[in-house]
């Protein structure tokens, strides 16, 4: 008797219930196995960079909210540095602070929800997911009063923040700072040592560390292999060096590591967080000289953050008009893309949606 | 703090035949674009550069020229360089690809492809990926209109 093992070729997604966003890949499998896969981008491409170039450098951080959009914090402040960077813009210490407060907030609420994707992913369905949507409606709750808006923020300006932060602020970060520590021990006791969550992750999914420097990633997907690299620490912008955290690295690399390193990050953006509350003094938010319409000196610059997925930089070149002559994005969503043949080739199907959910990726920032 | 490569120096650690092919224009280190491959390999192998991150790859459309920027970075030693390349011409434009050298320039030199029409030699896949096949023009260049 013989076996048919022809290969079967499967289209997943662009729609489809468990795919994040609108990504689509083309799986060729041999019974359970993949053999091949091939993503196909360009569903939600919207053309930013193009748009860009016909808006004045403070209309541009309205469409950063729009790339990464379940971490706009980031994102803005990426953009404002560039500009910033671009024309040598000073921005004052308590605007700084709040950046860098934010900031943090927003790569809580990020990780929050990349975890309990995660978790969706494997068929805990509701409750783990729940826990974390609970926490990060707090954190856009505070996001509402400072800016008015949940989502789509556009708190920063070149030269400093949109507006002090409102009295309320405060009091509901206090709140939640008092709390978020014991929220994050009680989800991490669902999921770190259930039987269920290690035995589908472990070992899935490996990458090496010569293996993701090669192929660009970065963020969380580094430090999960043993790549001791954050832009806080190895190029620090605000108020960073001043701040004593670690960088947490994984053991392995597998789908577990990349799902524990944001774990132990949120930890130390609460230790950052804390820091920056009790060292913030008042003084101005915004740098004045800065004109409502900047007209950039004829340079380019590129400046880089570390984002919740990555790093996340604005190459902006300018011709000297009021708008960038090309503005470029280093998006990491995209980029962490890079390794996914090496990642999914040789696993089972089942474990393809987990290893794709722990890149964590945001299909705004990969079709731009 | 992450240290900006002192473009002179790194002319100087380049064996003779590379360095013939660069220079320094307005601060920025440039290369002849049929040698970005070999010079790309020797800042990656050389134990005094060892740029094993590429951080992006862009492309700026000048009009004249097209130029290509690679974003280096060393993560060994916590510095980073900025290459650049000028291509002349509108139309036919093609470079040697670095995806053999950093894995991560995959997607990023096919997106090039696609917004401005620069087409990488030796690229394993060299197709459109965010719009789709049978897109006219390509809508990052300056002259696309509609």
């Amino acid at each position: 008797m013989s076996i048919n093992n022809e290969l079967v070729t499967v289209n997943f997604g662009p729609q489809h219930p468990s795919m994040h966003g609108v990504f689509r890949m083309r799986v060729t499998l041999d019974g359970e196995s993949i053999v091949d896969i091939e993503p196909v981008f360009g569903y939600l491409h919207r053309g930013t960079e193009k748009l860009a170039e016909e808006r004045t450098y403070v209309q541009i951080v309205t469409l950063t909210d729009r790339l990464d959009y379940v971490a706009s914090m980031s994102n803005n402040l990426a953009y404002v540095s560039a500009v910033e960077k671009l024309c040598d813009i000073e921005v004052p210490k308590r605007a700084s602070y709040i950046r860098v407060i934010v900031a943090e907030l927003q790569r809580i609420a990020s990780h929050l929800m990349a975890t309990g994707f995660l978790l969706q992913d494997l068929g805990a369905f509701g409750t783990p997911l729940m826990y974390c949507f609970r926490e990060r409606e707090k954190i856009l709750d505070m996001f509402e009063t400072l800016c008015g808006a949940r989502i789509t923020l556009s708190y920063m300006r070149p030269g400093g923040v949109f507006q002090d932060t409102p009295d309320e602020f405060w009091g509901q970060l206090d709140s939640f700072m008092g709390t978020i520590s014991d929220q994050i021990s009680e989800l991490e006791s669902l999921i770190t040592g259930n039987e269920i969550v290690l035995s589908r992750t472990r070992n899935i999914g490996i990458l090496k560390p010569e293996e993701v420097i090669n192929g660009s990633l970065s963020g969380p997907m580094l430090r999960a292999s043993r790549v001791k690299w954050d832009l806080r620490k190895a190029n620090p912008y605000e108020v960073y060096d001043e701040l004593d955290f670690d960088i947490p690295i994984g053991a392995t690399g597998d789908t577990f590591d990349r799902y524990l390193i944001r774990v132990k990050e949120m930890r130390e953006s609460i230790k950052i967080i804390n820091q920056c509350v009790s060292l913030i003094k008042p003084g101005p938010v915004r740098n004045e000289d800065v004109p409502l319409v900047i007209r950039a000196p004829e340079n380019e610059a590129y400046a880089a953050v570390e984002g919740p997925k990555g790093e996340l930089g604005f190459y902006l070149v300018s011709d000297g008009g009021i708008s960038p002559y090309r503005c470029k994005i280093r998006a990491p969503s995209f980029m962490n893309l890079s390794l996914l043949r090496e990642m999914a080739i040789g696993t089972k199907v089942g474990d393809l949606i987990v290893n794709f959910g722990s890149i964590d990726i945001v299909l705004g920032e990969v079709d731009r | 703090m992450t240290k900006i490569a002192d473009n002179q120096i790194v002319i100087k650690l380049l064996p003779k035949d590379l360095s013939e092919q660069t220079y320094i224009s307005d601060k920025h280190l440039y290369v002849k674009p049929e040698f970005i491959y070999e010079l790309c390999k020797e800042l990656q192998n050389n134990p005094e550069t060892q740029y094993n991150y590429l951080k992006s790859i862009s492309a700026v459309d000048y009009i004249e020229y097209f130029e290509i920027v690679y974003h280096l970075d060393s993560l060994i030693n916590n510095s980073s360089l900025v290459l650049k390349t000028k291509l002349f011409g509108r139309s036919k434009l093609s470079v040697k690809s670095v995806t053999s050298l950093w894995k991560g320039a995959e997607l990023q030199e096919r997106e090039i492809w696609d917004l401005m029409g620069i087409y990488f030699e030796d690229h394993p896949n060299m197709k459109r990926i965010l719009l789709w096949e049978g897109f006219e023009g390509h809508p990052l260049r300056k002259d696309f209109i509609k």
